[in-house]
């Protein structure tokens, strides 16, 4: 039987196991729209196609499954962009599918014409241009294929309308050829070995955790490694919520806004075994005085991420659970000399523990105004352990990973890489879409939020119960922290003028909106909120100048932090 | 450091824009880049001359690696390998000069593919060194214009790569 391309589309996206693509309608893709009304995968109507790519990524942080949207030529396409960079930073599985003017107009400058695959070829793992509506189905499944496969990453397919329209026989391949394209999942066993006579050699080991550990769902591995290996864990943004924060081994984050403690490990450490995690400058600071002392012992799918900032001693490129069930296989038939390493390593423990003691994450608590860190633990305290937390990007994102607790994995959705504003209240409408029964809730500041505010119209319209807590401080705090430490106080053009009515905007969606300023009145605010069917905003003005520390400055080493 | 690489990639549509775009976006050097298709037509193969030290050289490797249509890369750094380069060079001659010309022509075994009252084109091939050779002498003889392929390069001894 033959098909046009935009029903082809829609059957292979079903075979592919699809059930919920986030989009924006347009003229380009209004046959597939038209053919939407017919099939079994469901559509989010967002209101940005920025937000329907964001939304997409936070399902597929949340889930683990490729996220997919859809979006228009031109600007539907070009409003993509962001959407695709943050998910291509942070190696999130997901395929955008953008409709693109009929083929015999390409090049003319036809309306709505943009050049997608040009503008999209470095902020993807790959992207296609259809010509042929008979390679449509082969294109479909490489697409996923490699959004999922190896390191993933986003992957753009650009459907021109002709295409969409002419037919052809539907067969779905069952295999992908792709001959410059094989991942290599296997971690080679000669240097595991290494790995594990390097472990059983350490005096001061650290594990350092990257993204890896999410997207290979390598959770349960890299617990039984810290238990049974006794090293302290550090993570980084991207890792939070791979490794428990609760756990007397978790040392919290590491970086520019890490522990004290975690950066202070990381220094004096004599064998430091990054898992999936690529040693980007906000987490290592000054590569001079990064572990000085320490061997390097790097896991990672992509081998471009090792030796790309740092020397490595070992690197080992492979799947990173593959990699951590062979390393424990071979620890495992070394039970005495694990138990040796072990008991030698209570030095090392005792020394850490005076750093958590000098130096613990802290702030000065106030009862005169909302400190946003108190409100971030009383967040912990009052959510449950499955809640989701997305953030925007900015203090309190910081003052999210610093200060809340993350016990199970993917419950952090954060914009790690490119830093995304803007990236928190769509992701939290795609994990809440995934997990409709779950508490999902974005972390948010008043400069953030604005930057994709209208999606609260998105949440009330599908029933999505997100619950956005606005740290209200009236400036873009995170550029006035640096202004406020590194140019004097002058504080340009970071402070928000017009104070907005957050309360007032929730109502105008049909959500409902919370305020306080008064810090005994925050318990309340949040338990109201969560009792609360359907979104809310809850803004609570904050502690107007508060900085997040302990703070290494750009440029310095980690054991040169500004202390709290 | 100068190296040579031959990158083996998918004959397809925006492939070129892939490996050019992977260069200037990551702040790589392009000395010279020749591109056609391979034994096997669906290949093309890419003569690429860059300059780096060896972390720059590993990471270009890599990432041309990771390029999804790459389908192999030779590495030619410390490899034995025949390089060779074609130029087309016009000349603006006059009686006073035509002899020489010819005479240089002559001896870097060049060829002269086009005459006219006034200019001479001539097709010189060899590694890139001779072909500065060549254009040392020509240049103050009056060189109106000069077209170089940039190098292609295949490995020296019995075993080659068949697809490519
Ligand atoms: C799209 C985008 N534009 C600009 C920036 C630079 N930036 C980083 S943090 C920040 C301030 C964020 O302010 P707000 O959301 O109010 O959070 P706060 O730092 O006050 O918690 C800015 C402007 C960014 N990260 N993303």
């Amino acid at each position: 039987m033959k098909l046009t391309g935009s029903k082809i589309l829609l059957e292979c996206l079903a075979l592919e196991g699809v059930e919920t693509i986030f989009g924006y309608p347009g003229g380009t893709v209004i046959n597939i729209y038209n053919d939407l009304m017919d099939s079994p995968v469901k559509h989010v109507l967002t209101r940005h196609e920025q937000a329907a790519v964001h939304a997409a990524d936070g399902y597929a942080r949340a889930t683990g499954k490729v996220g997919v949207a859809l979006a228009t030529s031109g600007p539907g396409a070009t409003n993509t962009i962001t959407g695709i960079a943050t998910a291509y930073m942070d190696s999130i599985p997901m395929v955008v599918i953008s409709g693109q003017v009929p083929t015999p107009l390409i090049g003319n400058d036809a309306f709505q014409e943009a050049d997608i695959m040009g503008i999209t070829r470095p902020v993807t793992k790959h992207n296609y241009l259809v010509r042929d509506v008979k390679e449509l189905p082969k294109i479909i499944k490489q697409a996923f294929y490699i959004a999922r496969t190896g390191r993933p990453g986003p992957v753009v397919v650009d459907l021109p309308k002709d295409v969409q329209m002419d037919e052809a026989t539907f067969e779905y391949p069952d295999k992908v050829e792709l001959r410059g394209y094989k991942p290599n999942y296997s971690g080679n066993l000669r240097m595991i070995k290494k790995a594990a006579s390097m472990i059983l050699a350490a005096k001061k080991p650290v594990l350092y955790v990257g993204g890896g550990a999410t997207l290979t769902d390598a959770h349960a591995e890299l617990m039984e490694l810290a238990e049974l290996t006794q090293a302290p864990v550090t993570t980084t943004l991207m890792g939070m919520a791979s490794f428990p924060t609760t756990h007397p081994l978790s040392l919290g984050m590491l970086g520019m806004h890490g522990t004290y403690y975690a950066n202070m490990a990381v220094t004096n450490s004599d064998l430091l075994i990054a898992l999936g995690a690529r040693f980007d400058d906000r987490v290592t600071g000054k590569i001079a005085t990064f572990a000085p002392n320490a061997k390097i012992i790097h896991v990672d799918i992509d081998p471009t991420s090792i030796k790309k900032n740092v020397r490595v001693d070992l690197p080992i490129v492979g799947d990173l659970r593959d990699v951590l069930k062979k390393l424990l296989k071979q620890l495992g038939e070394k039970e005495n000399e694990v138990k040796t390493t072990v008991d030698g390593l209570q030095p090392w423990h005792d020394e850490i523990t005076e750093w958590r003691e000098k130096h613990p994450m802290s702030y000065k608590a106030s009862k005169s105004v909302i400190k946003p860190q108190y409100v971030i633990e009383k967040l912990r305290e009052l959510s449950n352990d499955d809640a989701i937390v997305t953030t925007e990007v900015g203090q309190h994102q910081m003052w999210a990973a610093q200060f809340f607790d993350f016990i199970q994995p993917r419950t952090f959705l954060s914009s790690g890489g490119l830093g995304t504003m803007g990236y928190g209240l769509p992701a939290a409408l795609g994990a809440q879409v995934a997990f409709p029964k779950r508490q999902v809730i974005d972390i948010s500041g008043d400069g953030s939020f604005q930057m994709n505010s209208q999606e609260l119209a998105t949440l009330v319209q599908y029933r999505l119960p997100v619950k956005i807590v606005i740290l209200n401080n009236n400036f873009l705090g995170m550029v006035r922290q640096w202004q406020q430490l590194f140019f004097d106080k002058r504080y340009s053009q970071t402070c928000m003028e017009l104070p907005i009515d957050f309360v007032k905007l929730a109502e105008a969606y049909g959500a409902t909106g919370l305020r306080t300023s008064k810090v005994d009145e925050v318990e309340d605010v949040i338990k109201k909120a969560f009792e609360t069917d359907g979104p809310v905003i809850m803004e609570f003005k904050v502690a107007r100048e508060e900085n997040v520390l302990p703070m290494v400055p750009a440029g310095a080493g980690l054991n040169e932090m500004v202390l709290g | 450091m100068r190296h040579t690489i031959s990158v083996l990639v998918e004959n397809e549509f925006g492939v070129l824009s892939r490996v050019s775009g992977l260069f200037s976006g990551r702040g790589f050097n392009i000395e010279s880049l020749s591109v056609a298709p391979a034994l096997d037509p669906t290949i093309s193969r890419m003569t690429i001359v860059t300059s780096g030290d060896d972390n720059v050289l590993e990471q270009i490797v890599k990432q041309l690696n990771k390029l999804i249509d790459t389908i192999k890369i030779i590495d030619f750094t410390g490899e034995d390998f025949v390089e060779r380069e074609m130029a087309l060079v016009k000349i603006a001659c006059e009686d006073r000069n035509r002899a020489e010309i010819l005479r240089i022509c002559d001896i870097f075994r060049g060829k002269v593919v086009d005459v006219t009252p006034k200019s001479y084109t001539m097709e010189v091939t060899g590694a890139p060194a001779k072909i500065d050779a060549v254009m040392n002498l020509l240049q103050p003889l009056g060189v109106k214009e000069l077209v170089r392929t940039g190098p292609v390069v295949i490995g020296r001894g019995p075993k080659g790569w068949k697809s490519a």
